[in-house]
């Protein structure tokens, strides 16, 4: 599948805008649950395209803005320490901790490696059986099968250097928490394909059937986009509250079910705390018992560290929905991807990042 | 009485005979500096001799300096410093790229290179044959070019203080009388010029050095880009206003950069821009925007509109400008800032790379 043309082909784009322009009697609020989702609708000017149709309120699916300032500082205290090697996704080296962030930790000395699959540290651990080599899981249940298979290939091949400081996220109770807040506008969802991949659709049913709010499934490229739109608005103007799936060259009903099973086989859901938005019950996963051996948070001492957000940091609000970014008065200003004061001007998928890159013009009063 | 010393029985019988490898001597100025000079640089290198066409020039003594006799005009001047890993990739090496990186520097000026020097830096441990293959690199695309290597210097640095190889080569070069190419003469109503396909190079280091395939082969782009300008400049002396080689930090980076520069704005149409479907993959694939990732072999050109058509015939008619293609113009609207058009007609604002999407590929 020619996904990087066939899916950006501007003709089948028209034809769907269209379809939409014709289908819609009002202006519809739709969030777009994942954060590559917000960056492919502002980087293609999708949000333009349909700014008669759709509002669009940018979800909280980004992985690297939603983890707990907490678990960035347990992040950097373990990278300072001499003994150890962690491992981490690009993105997570600007995240803004407390006082510093990777990046600097590892200008002072730390050894603060790049991986782009949580297998390749499990390979830094037995190249270098004299290091503690520590990768930081970060993400939803998309990364989490990697961050899994990791820590069973580490135990089958014996490593007792290995370790993983464990943040993942769950995004059924994040959605959930948008639709109990008070001043939710959210009238349909457009979930995220690739968490869906993996875990398949069942576990949005019920959220459907509680709240009356139409979900479809959907992916990332721009016509995957539009026509998960085109889904949700004809279902919201049908006033029908179904499940879709759009996105079926990704996502079967029951996900990927061996991924499932060793998730199910590593790790335990826990209460966690969404950095802007605050403790969501069991909304994330840690290791389980049987696997504590590769917990880095019992390797090493770290506990009761205190921290403190900025005050000029709206991104909770920005998380769910409730700010658009260029609303926030530190945008551009006090925060920008240089000096962020909160993840959502950090990460790839960021909010903030995303207008701030692509929409300055607009969003600070310029020229179009 | 004893017999005269014969000075040419002091070299070296077996040069380099006792060192497969750099040893910090070979950085000290004594006979193992002489001998990597005499016996690695300089073969390589392939002095011509003295240029019948520069009388006055003895570049080819390969010296501590250079005499250049500089015909009349003005002399360009630049510096540049080549840190690639690995050494060798697809399509080239650091060699090609110390002497082209330089050489287009000098191009997008719009002169043409005169001499280069060139500067190592080497790590204790470094394999001779290695240094040796980078440095007929270097004296291959320094002929390809015309261009001698006229002076040079090489340090050496412990085992662990450098990555195996660093060069630096500076640069000078000539203008013709009559052209002014400079980022600020950029100016509404100019047509932007892109002279082939974007992100060949720095997919093409990223894929060796991270072991990662793409679903199909790609190659440096490396390439000297001063025959490529004088195609141009014969088409108009004057209609070519600004030239950038997008290296480090792409197409998107040297477009904010001129329309910084001259203070004006800059739309683009995002479609115009050729991207190969292996570079368009691994982008896909890592998250990396085409716009940002390193050219060695590409230029852009800000051209007054009237001598636009000439200048992009001028530029496709020659090897290195074959797919070239105008990708959009200059606005006096949104001054520094650069915009690009969508396939789906919407717009967004292009803007430079933070730091690096990639560690250190040029």
């Amino acid at each position: 599948m020619r996904y990087l043309t066939e899916f950006h082909d501007p003709r089948l784009a028209a034809t769907l805008l269209d379809t939409i322009a014709a289908t819609a009697t009002r202006r519809w609020t739709l969030m777009e649950v994942c954060g590559g989702q917000t960056h492919a609708i502002i980087r293609n000017g999708l949000d333009q395209l349909l700014a008669d149709q759709v509002e669009f309120i940018h979800g909280p699916g980004c992985p690297v803005c939603v983890t707990p300032l907490e678990m960035i500082d347990r992040a950097l205290t373990i990278a300072a320490r001499p003994e150890v090697m962690l491992c981490s996704f690009g993105d997570m080296l600007r995240v803004p901790g407390s006082t510093t962030d990777l990046f600097t930790v590892r200008a002072h000395g730390g050894d603060v490696r790049v991986v782009y699959s949580p297998l390749d540290a499990v390979r830094l651990a037995e190249a270098h059986p004299d290091r503690q080599v520590v990768f930081f899981a970060v993400g939803f249940e998309t990364t989490a099968p990697a961050a899994a298979m990791a820590a069973v290939t580490a135990r089958r091949r014996g490593l007792t250097n290995f370790t993983m400081l464990v943040s993942h996220v769950l995004v059924p109770p994040a959605m959930r928490a948008v639709l109990a807040s008070p001043d939710n506008r959210v009238e349909a969802f457009l979930a995220a394909g690739h968490v869906c991949t993996v875990m398949g659709t069942a576990q949005y049913e019920p959220i459907v059937a509680e709240h009356r709010v139409p979900i479809v499934v959907t992916g990332f490229e721009p016509l995957d986009l539009l026509d998960g739109v085109r889904h949700a608005i004809t279902e919201l103007e049908a006033g029908r509250t179904t499940l879709v799936n759009a996105y079926p060259r990704a996502v079967r009903p029951e996900g990927n079910p061996s991924a499932r099973a060793m998730l199910e086989e590593v790790f335990t859901v826990c209460d966690r705390p969404w950095r802007g938005i605050g403790m969501i019950p069991a909304s994330g996963w840690r290791l389980s018992p049987a696997w504590s051996q590769l917990d880095a948070e019992l390797r090493f001492d770290i506990a009761d560290l205190t921290v403190a957000e900025s005050a000029d940091c709206h991104s909770g609000e920005v998380l769910q929905g409730r700010l658009r970014p260029p609303q926030c008065p530190s945008f551009g200003t006090t925060c920008t991807p240089r000096r962020p004061l909160g993840a959502t001007m950090v990460s790839a998928e960021g909010a903030c990042a995303a207008y701030f890159q692509h929409r300055r013009l607009s969003a600070v009063g310029g020229g179009r | 009485m004893t017999a005269p010393v014969r000075a040419a029985d002091w070299s070296c019988p077996a040069p380099l005979r006792e060192h497969a490898r750099i040893v910090l001597g070979h950085g000290g100025g004594g006979i193992l500096s002489a001998e990597l000079v005499e016996h690695l640089f300089l073969p390589a290198f392939a002095p011509p001799g003295p240029d019948p066409a520069s009388p006055g020039t003895d570049a080819a003594v390969l010296a501590d300096a250079a005499v250049l006799a500089v015909p009349g005009g003005r002399i360009v001047f630049t510096t540049d410093s080549y840190v690639v890993r690995p050494l060798f990739f697809p399509g080239g090496s650091i060699g090609e790229l110390a002497v082209h990186g330089t050489v287009n520097d000098l191009a997008c000026r719009a002169a043409m290179p005169l001499a280069l020097s060139a500067g190592f830096i080497l790590e204790e441990g470094l394999e001779l044959d290695l240094l040796g293959r980078v440095a007929q690199a270097m004296g291959r695309a320094a002929a390809t070019v015309g261009v001698p290597i006229a002076t040079g210097d090489t340090k050496v640095v412990e085992r662990g203080l450098a990555d195996g190889l660093y060069i630096n080569t500076s640069g000078v070069g000539v203008v013709p009388a009559g052209v002014d190419v400079r980022p600020d003469r950029a100016a509404p109503g100019d047509r932007v010029l892109l002279s082939g396909p974007i992100g060949e190079h720095g997919i093409a280091v990223l894929s060796v050095r991270e072991n990662l395939e793409f679903g199909g082969d790609v190659h440096s782009d490396t390439a000297p880009l001063h025959g490529l300008v004088a195609a141009m400049l014969t088409a108009t002396r004057t209609g070519v206003h600004t030239l950038r080689d997008p290296t480090r930090g792409g197409l998107a980076t040297s477009l904010c950069e001129i329309a910084a520069a001259a203070r004006v704005g800059v739309e683009f149409t995002e479609s115009a821009v050729p991207v190969p479907p292996v570079v368009a993959a691994a982008c896909g694939f890592l998250g990396l925007d085409p716009l940002h990732i390193a050219n060695e072999g590409r230029l852009v050109a800000f051209v007054a509109e009237a001598d636009a058509d000439a200048v992009l015939a001028a530029m496709r008619a020659h090897p290195h400008g074959r797919d070239a293609v105008a990708i959009g113009t200059v606005t006096a609207e949104h001054p520094g800032v650069v915009v690009a058009r969508t396939a789906f007609g919407g717009t967004r604002v292009v803007d430079r790379p933070l730091g690096e999407s990639l560690p250190r590929i040029c």
